[in-house]
């Protein structure tokens, strides 16, 4: 049976080991429920995850490891010629094999004794084999009379884990069941068991998390060293060239190296993150200043919500506009008034990406002002200070500290920003000061080295990841710096 | 007692005259919105003086006191009718100007606000806002004056520039009294100063009410009638919206008249 009618299957046991507890309590302490430790539904929960979780976890874990050991089961058997055979062409055979497998459950029950015979010995193999040609499984020109058999024998291996993990999925739910259903009596503290497995099923979804996000660091990571063991780190960090070389063919002949160089790319990102918040920081906090200061409940309510949906556009469609709109007008502008601005520059990224981040800035701004205490301006305005002079000289300034972690974490946005910046910054690692000039980013360079029918295993593909490593590190200090101000803050007037 | 609470404004007993009053409301409404908090308050408050407004919660007197300094302007939907004039002067009149109306009537609140500034910032906030210092001299005389005067300057001399959230409870009260008087007021309302504060503070913010008395004409608003007794010259008292009954405090607190006070007063409820 597959997994899924497994899970089907013990659903519905677990259903009747509800039921059929439910009843067994209640008759434990004959209808006087007040009497049971737990509340009555406790003891049905009680038995249903015994008999649902151990089988379900069985079977879970068979499916996931399954593949692996009836692989190895059939390369096992496979004939010392192929065993022999280069990783590569191992791999292949283990493909045709595969095709076969799947061919076969196709057949016809007669068609299929007619394989079984061929597999035992009874028949010559070449029956098998137009069978199968008949069927459309592709057998390569000259099929091997072992690529058939394996087949055929991963086919039987697989019929018997699947009768085999069926049987024991069924044992368990029945033994959990029994256990569950005979350990009921009015003190068994049902409520518990079942609060901790709630419990560990939560703890096992944020470990997962966890562990994912740890997996991910690692992996970088361990790519990370294995394109250090080709390229010095310095040279990749204070490097000021940047000229990969992608290995063509005639390349790889002429033996030139690439150059890695971190700093120009790390310059365009750091320039366009600074003119996109060039942009944002001024707008976004007189736009915040404006709305929790000025504006009357009405406006707000509906100003936020609309300067917040700017947040949900996706950014490709800002990189579309950068590329089809914006860009082109900078450089007629540029044009009118005989200022050469390229249309993909670090001005076009920036701004846009500045009109992006906006609400980060705004909205989390206007949070912040909104949290200064009410008695801070009362205290003001006691003194005969104006609404103005309030604003500057207690408001702003109480509020700086979370403002400023808002201006970071709006920062780490428009660093991390990829969509943007690939359609509106160029491409060029340029090391330029002039913002008509086109740069480009290091996430820019990411998707460039990655794009493409490429092998993982040469430094010009293994920079991606030392790239998004230094990003990731990046991003990652300027949140924890921003959110450790935030919170600074906040506690300020808790 | 129902009947009693709709009682008409003529009917609050006034108990002693006041000649010469520093500020005298006359048939003062406050409405927040379609709601009435405030009734014809009819009251003269004398000048270099301690004035108590007692009375149960919500029953207006916050609201009264705000009145003073038009606090509450900064509330969209509170209107003020009837007429408040401080010395002579109408403080609703069209051509006055709030801001100065303001670092007249000073203001310290019931939880202890100090700006997250300098204590020495805190102190020059008005001054510098009203240009009432030509130089720096001028203001370090200012602020260290204000703080001697709210008997925190021995406290503090030696950390002027540390920020005024880092001082104890009580202190920071006496800060934004001492705020409150470098802008050179004449009125000082005070809602609920010390109910923040220890018996240890609240025992040295009477001490300076006490002494600011003598130069300052000061309303306070208090839940402690031990407090009112300790440092009020006159008692007003409130009770849902209206002021019910006005004199000397040892006259209230020994020989009230209405009977609401009575219950108040004799613990009855509120
Ligand atoms: N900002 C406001 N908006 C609406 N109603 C208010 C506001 N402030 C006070 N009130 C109402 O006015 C009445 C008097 O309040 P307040 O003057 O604060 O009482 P007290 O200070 O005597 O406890 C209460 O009923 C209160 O609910
Ligand atoms: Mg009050």
């Amino acid at each position: 049976m597959s997994t899924w009618l497994i899970t089907v299957g013990l659903l519905a046991a677990a259903a009747a080991a509800y039921l059929l507890s439910l009843f067994k309590a209640r008759a434990t302490v004959k209808g006087e429920v007040s009497k049971l430790h737990s509340r009555l539904g406790y003891y049905g929960s009680y038995a249903a995850i015994w008999t649902i979780l151990p089988a379900l976890l069985i079977t879970f874990i068979w499916t996931a490891a399954e593949p692996q050991v009836i692989r190895s089961l059939v390369e096992k058997d496979l004939p010392q010629s192929v065993q022999s055979q280069p990783d590569a062409l191992k791999s292949l055979a283990l493909g045709r094999i595969a095709s076969v497998a799947e061919g076969l459950p196709k057949l016809s029950e007669d068609e299929f004794k007619v394989v079984e015979k061929a597999r035992l010995g009874f028949a010559p193999m070449t029956d098998a084999q137009n069978i199968l040609q008949e069927k459309g499984v592709v057998l390569g020109s000259t099929p091997e009379p072992y690529v058939i058999s394996a087949g055929y024998d991963q086919v039987i291996y697989k019929q018997n884990s699947r009768w085999m993990i069926t049987g024991i999925a069924a044992l368990l739910a029945v033994l959990g069941f029994a256990y569950s259903y005979f350990s009921i009596r009015p003190r068994l503290k049902a409520r518990n068991t079942v609060e901790n497995v709630v419990l560990g099923t939560l703890i096992a979804a944020s470990t997962v998390a966890i562990l994912t996000t740890v997996g991910i660091v690692f992996s970088v990571l361990f790519e990370t060293i294995h394109f250090f063991s080709e390229v010095p780190p310095a040279e990749f960090f204070f490097g000021t060239v940047w000229d990969p070389r992608f290995t063509s063919v005639g390349r790889e002949l002429s033996g030139a190296e690439g150059q890695f160089g971190l700093i120009p790319l790390l310059w365009g990102t750091l320039f366009i993150s600074f003119v996109a918040l060039l942009v944002a920081v001024p707008i976004g906090l007189f736009a915040a200043i404006y709305m929790s200061e000025y504006a009357g409940p009405k406006l707000r309510g509906f100003a936020k919500p609309v300067l917040e949906i700017l947040a949900g556009i996706p950014t490709i469609v800002y990189g579309l506009f950068a590329l089809v709109t914006f860009g082109p007008f900078l450089r007629d502008t540029g044009d009118l008034i005989g200022l050469d601005i390229a249309a993909s520059s670090v001005l076009t990224a920036g701004i846009v990406m500045g009109i992006m981040i906006i609400p980060f800035v705004s909205s989390l701004s206007d949070d912040i002002i909104s949290s200064v205490p009410q008695a801070l301006r009362e205290g003001s305005y006691g003194l005969g200070a104006t609404k103005s002079e309030t604003i500057k000289k207690v408001v702003l300034p109480a509020a700086l500290p979370g403002i400023v972690g808002a201006v970071m974490l709006a920062a780490s946005r428009a660093i991390g920003e990829t969509m943007i910046v690939v359609l509106a910054a160029g491409i060029a690692a340029n090391l330029t000061l002039n913002p008509f000039e086109p740069v480009t980013t290091i996430t820019v360079k990411i998707v460039s080295q990655l794009t493409g029918d490429l092998e993982f295993n040469s430094p010009q593909t293994l920079v991606a990841f030392a790239l998004g490593l230094t990003l990731f590190a990046i991003t990652l200090v300027l949140n924890i710096y921003a959110l450790y101000i935030v919170r600074k803050y906040r506690e300020q007037y808790d | 007692m129902d009947q009693q609470v709709a009682t008409p404004a003529s009917s609050a007993i006034i108990r002693s005259a006041v000649d010469d009053p520093k500020v005298t409301s006359k048939d003062v409404c406050v409405f927040y919105g379609e709601k009435q908090a405030l009734f014809d308050v009819n009251l003269d408050v004398p000048r270099n003086a301690v004035t108590a407004l007692i009375g149960p919660s919500g029953c207006g007197k916050s609201t009264y006191l705000r009145c003073i300094n038009r606090m509450n302007d900064t509330i969209p939907i509170a209107r003020v009718t009837g007429e408040i004039k401080i010395d002579g002067q109408d403080i609703y009149d069209p051509d006055l100007d709030v801001v100065e109306l303001r670092a007249r009537v000073g203001m310290v609140f019931q939880k202890p606000n100090p700006f997250p500034k300098s204590i020495f910032d805190n102190i020059a906030y008005g001054p510098r806002i009203h240009g009432l210092v030509r130089d720096k001299t001028d203001l370090d005389e200012l602020v260290s004056e204000s703080l001697e005067r709210a008997g925190l300057w021995n406290e503090v001399k030696d950390r002027l520039h540390e920020p005024g959230t880092g001082l104890s409870g009580g202190q920071q009260q006496r800060l934004c009294i001492a705020r409150a008087i470098a802008t050179k007021p004449d009125v000082i309302l005070m809602d609920e100063p010390c109910s923040a504060l220890d018996p240890i503070a609240t025992a040295k913010v009477e001490e300076l009410m006490l002494e600011l008395r003598q130069n300052y004409t000061i309303m306070i608003v208090t839940h402690s009638m031990a407090q009112a007794q300790r440092v009020a010259d006159k008692t007003a008292f409130f009770h849902i919206g209206y002021m019910v009954e006005y004199g000397d405090t040892k006259q209230i607190f020994e020989d009230p008249q209405d009977k609401r006070t009575q219950d108040y007063i004799f613990g009855r409820f509120g």
